[in-house]
């Protein structure tokens, strides 16, 4: 049985706009999975079906087994929704938020206060338990979410952006406390923009481009599907001109460092051997962009429902 | 792990359900609670405030001029109808602004998302107008006691009014928060129907003082049947049949309700 399963899943807004053309997409029990897409491809319209916060058109759609047209009771119960816009009572404190939230998943008032106190807890949260949620900073707001969606122990988290607008030092620490839970046996879904993010907490990803799935696999398979790669190279002595490499293209950024196209079939050794012949030293090299970034802007750049990207 | 994920047929699980439902339902009303005396300046005081300035202008001042209403004396006539006139402006106006705030305020997905089924959230939200309704009521009954002496001639016709009127007014201020788009739409009902209805419904004189086409039109008004069946109770007299009064209370309960899960269902206001 998978955390969750969709079949033929679309969505017609009434004002035409079809968000959703038949998604179709399993999440295994247990696993930390990004679901990615530009801007407008249908993130969020499923990630609101999921959580009954937009009627779908059609299609079918399991949690754990319960499907949401016949136990979404059940279904609902199952998940834990962290949303990408603050949306708690903003007057109330984050102990009520969380007493009132689990309460709502039917969690007895003793047992919700002690769940309530926990998760305050791990995400760094207790001492501001009695201050107006209002004047919560934004990381804190967004800790606060997490909790919140945590306070009734969810078999499958689902968090839609949610380390948008944290400083780096609170999200490598939600990413510490993400990966805490998912190894704890809880399924965790994600979308964000921080490509980064989900190369480093996720094993599977979807891509969803256009209302339709434009890619699913393993992260580590989509990623050696990556036919080439951008590097750029810190130089230890200044060059004048752009070095001659017979197979590879190089860019002069500027006199300290070049740019340089590396396809799969080619490789690093003979880039910095080719170099060291014509005298050229490199003191350092990083990526032009995140290897996930390149491989999704070759994604969403092809139109929709192209097939998947050669192997 | 989750409480109502396990929804088979044993009877454990229907327990268990029931019992997260229940919880569910005690969770909204304990909130609403909550709202209610947090903001006890905006929900309680202001109802006692203007219904002891009822009481001084129209009962001591005008009252003493108008002698005796239906046989009894103008400022005890008057105070049922000031109880339940206040009532209904909090059990509506609590509805629907702890609900529209919801929307606006986008909370209300707390409870969406939450494995509550609707008519609990409709449910729970009348809880709190109900909550609202009897506090207010019991600040304004004793404001008026301050003013004239009020028996209560069949306390189960007071109780049931009550308990109906805001039922009925709690699901009124649902239904206008499930439409309203913004604030004003939030004030649109109170200001331009509740007030008219509730001032010509009889809650400052007996339908009996009017001529016979304006008391005609004024049994199509609800809220006469509800103040004088709630008047009834005190004082054992009323301008219409209790039982036919009774009888509109209850079928517009449960009309507003279903109208109110009708469009809950749909997700109207709410989901797309």
């Amino acid at each position: 049985m998978y955390a969750l399963s969709i079949r033929g899943l679309t969505k017609t807004y009434k004002n035409g706009v079809q968000a959703l053309k038949g998604v179709d997409l399993d999440v295994e029990r247990g696993d930390f999975f990004a679901l990615l897409g530009p801007n407008g491809a249908g993130k969020t319209t499923l990630i609101g079906i999921l959580t009954s916060l937009v009627n779908k058109s059609s299609g079918t759609v399991s949690v754990f087994g319960h499907d949401i047209d016949r136990e979404l009771e059940a279904a609902k119960a199952c998940i834990g929704i962290v949303p990408q816009e603050l949306n708690f009572n903003q007057f109330e404190t984050p102990q009520t938020i969380l007493v009132n939230q689990a309460g709502f998943y039917g969690i007895e008032r003793a047992l919700a206060r002690e769940r309530t106190e926990k998760y305050l807890s791990l995400l760094q949260l207790s001492d501001k338990r009695n201050k107006i949620a209002r004047g919560l900073s934004g990381g804190m707001k967004r800790r606060l979410m997490i909790a919140r969606a945590l306070v009734h122990e969810p078999r499958l988290l689902i968090l839609d952006e949610p380390t948008a607008g944290v400083d780096i030092e609170i999200r490598r620490s939600m990413w510490d406390f993400l990966r805490e839970i998912n190894a704890r046996g809880t399924t965790i879904i994600l979308t964000t923009h921080y490509l980064e993010e989900a190369e480093t907490l996720c094993r599977n990803i979807a891509i969803i481009n256009g209302g339709l799935i434009a890619e699913r696999d393993r992260m580590s398979t989509l990623l050696r599907k990556l036919q080439a790669e951008t590097f750029v190279l810190n130089l230890r002595e200044a060059v004048d001109s752009v070095p001659q490499v017979p197979g590879y293209e190089f860019e002069l950024i500027d006199d300290h460092t070049l740019e340089v196209e590396v396809s799969k079939e080619q490789s690093l050794n003979e880039v910095f051997a080719k170099l060291t012949e014509q005298g050229i030293g490199v003191l350092s090299m990083r990526n032009k962009v995140n290897r996930l970034e390149e491989l999704f802007m070759k994604l969403v750049e092809r139109k929709p429902g192209a097939g998947a990207i050669p192997s | 792990m989750t409480e109502v994920s396990a929804l088979a047929n044993s009877a454990d699980s229907l327990r268990s359900l029931r019992q997260a439902r229940w919880t569910g339902l005690k969770t909204i009303i304990i909130r609403e609670y909550g709202r209610i005396v947090r903001i006890w300046a905006q929900t309680i005081v202001p109802s006692a405030v203007t219904s002891a300035l009822y009481f001084v202008i129209f009962g001591s001042l005008i009252g003493q001029r108008v002698g005796l209403m239906d046989g009894v004396p103008y400022m005890q006539y008057i105070a049922p109808g000031l109880i339940m006139m206040a009532v209904i402006t909090n059990s509506y106006g609590n509805v629907v602004s702890s609900f529209f705030g919801a929307k606006f305020g986008k909370h209300v997905e707390e409870m969406l998302v939450a494995p509550l089924p609707n008519w609990i959230i409709i449910l729970g939200y009348v809880g709190g107008g109900l909550l609202r309704g009897f506090l207010v009521g019991a600040a304004v009954t004793v404001v008026s006691l301050i003013f004239t002496k009020l028996t209560v001639h069949h306390v189960g016709v007071v109780l049931g009014a009550v308990v109906l009127t805001s039922m009925v007014f709690s699901l009124g201020g649902f239904i206008n928060a499930q439409f309203a788009k913004n604030f004003d739409q939030v004030n649109w009902i109170p200001t331009f129907v509740l007030t008219p209805l509730t001032y010509f419904g009889g809650v400052f004189y007996s339908i009996s003082l009017l001529p016979e086409w304006a008391r005609h039109m004024s049994y199509a008004n609800p809220i006469l049947h509800m103040v004088n069946a709630f008047r009834y109770g005190f004082l054992g007299t009323s301008d219409v049949n209790v039982y036919v009064a009774f009888s509109i209370m209850l079928i517009s309960a449960v009309a507003l309700f279903s109208v109110a899960l009708f469009f809950m269902n749909r997700g109207t206001g709410m989901r797309e």
